[in-house]
């Protein structure tokens, strides 16, 4: 067995490769995603081992990116594209919603879309606007799509594969802040879990944490510095945001009757607010408080100097356990 | 209309009387008299027989539309977007194609449709509310209808990218080679995503065609609101040739759009054909085009019938008689009622079918919702039982 340390931007990079050298069917394209190996280089050294026709630079367009990869998924392709940053999706909208999302339903099953949307997403790298949106929501709400966010280099490098394995069209987000962040051990030869699983990742008794992408992260250390203070938190990865994967969370929920659901996408009408919808009708009478968000605020996303006030982070999220404790 | 401008191009000359009949680019290979013109680059290459398809193809095309349109009044459609007008545009380019070629067609290609050898009866589905495309896309290589407008010339370029990728461009082999056609009106024109399918069409020198049926309107906007310069003079900026042809000559159509495919079969790259023609109809049986045109335009181009053209031309040459036009006419007659008995006799979809396919793999979640409305519905049949 051998095991290697490996970042999330690495474990998504092998991840790509595993999938291209599996089946040739599997196309990367975007922008910037050949020589440069893409602004974050996830896609690096892809074009030069797998040439410029199956790791291809487009046109500056993202509604060319992905009105084009439906074409060739048409034909029979499994085209990966990668949205350069989240803000940037936006002009591809109506292919996604529109056409990639209801391409199987109005075809009556006739035309596959194995498309895989790769799209970096959330803040706290000091970026400029328009670098650190958190979509998620746009995309879980519309059906045909299937939506997805990894937190971990391991995660990457299986989840990449089997979004790309999928018959359904995948949005694939990728916290862009922890591509080079933290490093993990990688064991190629182990069996991974399903796609659209969530994963409980802490186990706790007093407090349910739900997370995914990059608050997975201030989840966990928010549940370590609350068990200095002798408060269990159990902390889901969601991992899948369309579906959810709501058995793990009604599970614990039973268990801890107290719900905290962080992201960094806007509250209003964002993953918190369905969560919190689906637990009260599952589990109404288990829970002991009401269910709480911390999320970004619902504002545009600020200048980046003061990102991190608007971003849920550790104090923000052990302010909200404290107040379902206290309910 | 008349808009002078020190930096702009004069309307006059771009919309004006010089361009009214379609300029002098315009390609044309049968007059609305129907006489047979040479041009120095597109020949006709078929015999008169063909010609006698091509006017049984038209009046078959033209007969789907005006059933289509009465079942529509009927109340046995919703709405119908009618073709009338442009049976040569359409007949002309579906003829031109070859089995191996990918159309993506938008919601008025009723004519290339038949030529694709789909039923006409599964284009009134959509139309009927009782599905979103009827037909099997992989069946006639002819996609489904696009509503969202320009949305498939992006598919089609993507999809011609895929040929190139599967090896099927410049190989000489007449069976292997593809070519994509991607169809589009005159208001499709000023969508970003037709703007951008010609740039990755030009980029990586796509097997597609891009044919425009400017049919002068979009809904009720004319040409002129959507652009400045005659729209085949468009291809040029992005860096493939743009051809004009009379829209109303299936001859023309034809000539252009089968050398225009050969073009990007052999690796040539994507063409723009402008398909100059017009919309007699209404934009569809919910539209009232009295409100935005003169009818004296609609008069203007009933002389140049595309039908009536090659009836004209086959009765003259004497290429044609009363038994061919009649056998023609029965065979019309025969499809109408296909399509009005067949239009009646189709049945409405079960609640539950609107839960079929949403996946290729159904979620759970999804599955449980569609279970509770299972049962949910259940309780009214008990209910009456
Ligand atoms: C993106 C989008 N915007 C608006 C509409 C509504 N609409 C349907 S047809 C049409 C006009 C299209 O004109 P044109 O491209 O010239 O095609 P034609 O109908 O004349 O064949 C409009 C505005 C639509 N279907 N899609
Ligand atoms: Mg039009």
């Amino acid at each position: 067995m051998s095991t290697q340390k490996i970042t999330l931007a690495k474990g998504l990079n092998m991840g790509l490769r595993k999938a291209m050298e599996d089946d040739p069917k599997v196309l990367v394209m975007g922008e910037d995603v050949g020589k440069l190996g893409g602004v974050f280089r996830i896609t690096d050294g892809l074009q030069k081992d797998f040439g410029e026709d199956r790791v291809i630079d487009s046109p500056l367009a993202e509604s060319g990116i992905v009105g084009t990869a439906v074409g060739m998924a048409l034909r029979g392709y499994r085209p990966v594209v990668e949205i350069q940053f989240d803000g940037f999706v936006y002009p591809a909208y109506d292919q996604i919603v529109c056409q990639v999302a209801k391409m199987h339903y109005r075809s009556k099953g006739r035309s596959k879309m194995p498309m895989v949307i790769r799209i970096p997403f959330g803040g706290g790298i000091g970026a400029v606007e328009h670098h650190s949106e958190s979509p998620e929501a746009q995309f879980a709400h519309t059906p045909g799509l299937k939506v997805v966010a990894c937190s971990n280099p391991v995660d990457g490098y299986w989840m990449i594969q089997q979004a790309i394995a999928s018959d359904d069209p995948v949005i694939f987000l990728e916290p862009k802040r922890q591509y080079h962040a933290d490093k993990a051990e990688l064991d190629e030869s182990a069996t991974p879990e399903p796609l659209f699983r969530s994963r409980t990742v802490r186990q706790g008794t007093d407090v349910t944490v739900l997370a995914y992408g990059p608050t997975v992260k201030t989840a966990l250390q928010a549940a370590e510095a609350a068990s200095g203070e002798g408060k269990s938190l159990e902390v889901i990865d969601l991992r899948t945001l369309s579906p959810l994967d709501m058995g793990p969370v009604l599970d614990s929920v039973r268990r801890t009757g107290r719900v905290v659901v962080t992201h960094e996408a806007h509250v209003n009408l964002g993953m918190g607010s369905e969560l919190a919808s689906r637990i009260q009708e599952e589990c109404f009478y288990s829970l002991e408080a009401p269910v709480l968000r911390v999320g970004g605020f619902d504002t545009p996303y600020p200048a980046s100097r003061i990102e991190e006030d608007f971003l849920p982070d550790l104090d923000r999220v052990l302010d909200a356990v404290d107040r379902t404790l206290a309910y | 209309m008349t808009h002078q401008s020190e930096f702009g191009p004069d309307l006059a000359e771009v919309f004006g009387p010089s361009q009214q009949d379609g300029g002098p680019e315009l390609v044309q290979l049968l007059t609305p008299e129907g006489e047979r013109r040479e041009h120095p680059e597109f020949a006709f290459d078929l015999d008169d027989e063909a010609i006698k398809g091509f006017y049984r193809d038209m009046v078959l095309t033209r007969r789907i539309d005006t059933e289509a349109t009465a079942l529509q009044r009927h109340g046995e459609l919703g709405i119908w977007a009618q073709l009338l007008g442009q049976e040569a545009a359409q007949i002309g380019a579906g003829r031109a194609l070859r089995p191996q070629d990918y159309v993506f067609p938008t919601y008025r290609e009723h004519g290339v449709a038949y030529c694709r050898g789909v039923d006409p009866l599964n284009l009134l589905g959509l139309f009927r509310g009782v599905d979103h495309g009827a037909w099997n896309p992989n069946d006639n290589n002819f996609g489904l209808y696009t509503i969202v407008i320009g949305a498939q010339t992006l598919h089609a370029t993507g999809y011609a990218m895929g040929i190139q990728r599967d090896g099927a461009v410049g190989t000489g082999d007449p069976d292997r080679d593809a070519a994509v056609i991607a169809h589009f009106g005159d208001g499709a024109s000023s969508q970003g995503d037709v703007n951008e399918a010609f740039i990755f069409a030009a980029s990586y020198n796509a097997p597609v065609v891009f044919f425009c049926q400017n049919n002068q309107w979009a809904i009720s906007e004319p040409i002129e609101r959507q652009t400045r310069i005659p729209l085949y003079q468009r291809a040029l900026g992005f860096g493939f040739p743009g051809v004009r042809v009379d829209g109303n000559d299936v001859l023309a159509t034809y000539a252009v759009t089968k050398a225009a495919l050969q073009r990007a079969r052999d690796g040539q790259g994507p063409t723009f054909v402008e398909a100059y023609t017009y919309r007699m109809g209404a934009h569809t049986t919910t539209d009232d085009p009295t409100r935005y045109r003169l009818s004296d335009d609609v008069e203007h181009w009933k002389l140049k019938d595309p039908i009536a053209r090659v009836k004209a031309y086959l009765t003259r040459n004497g290429l044609a008689d009363d038994a061919f036009f009649g056998a023609v006419e029965d065979e019309a007659n025969e499809l109408g009622h296909h399509l009005r008995e067949g239009c009646k006799a189709l049945p409405d979809p079960k609640p539950m079918d609107m839960f079929a396919h949403v996946y290729a793999e159904e979620p759970e979640e999804l599955r449980i919702q569609r279970e509770g409305f299972a049962a949910y519905l259940e309780t009214f049949e008990e209910s009456h039982a």
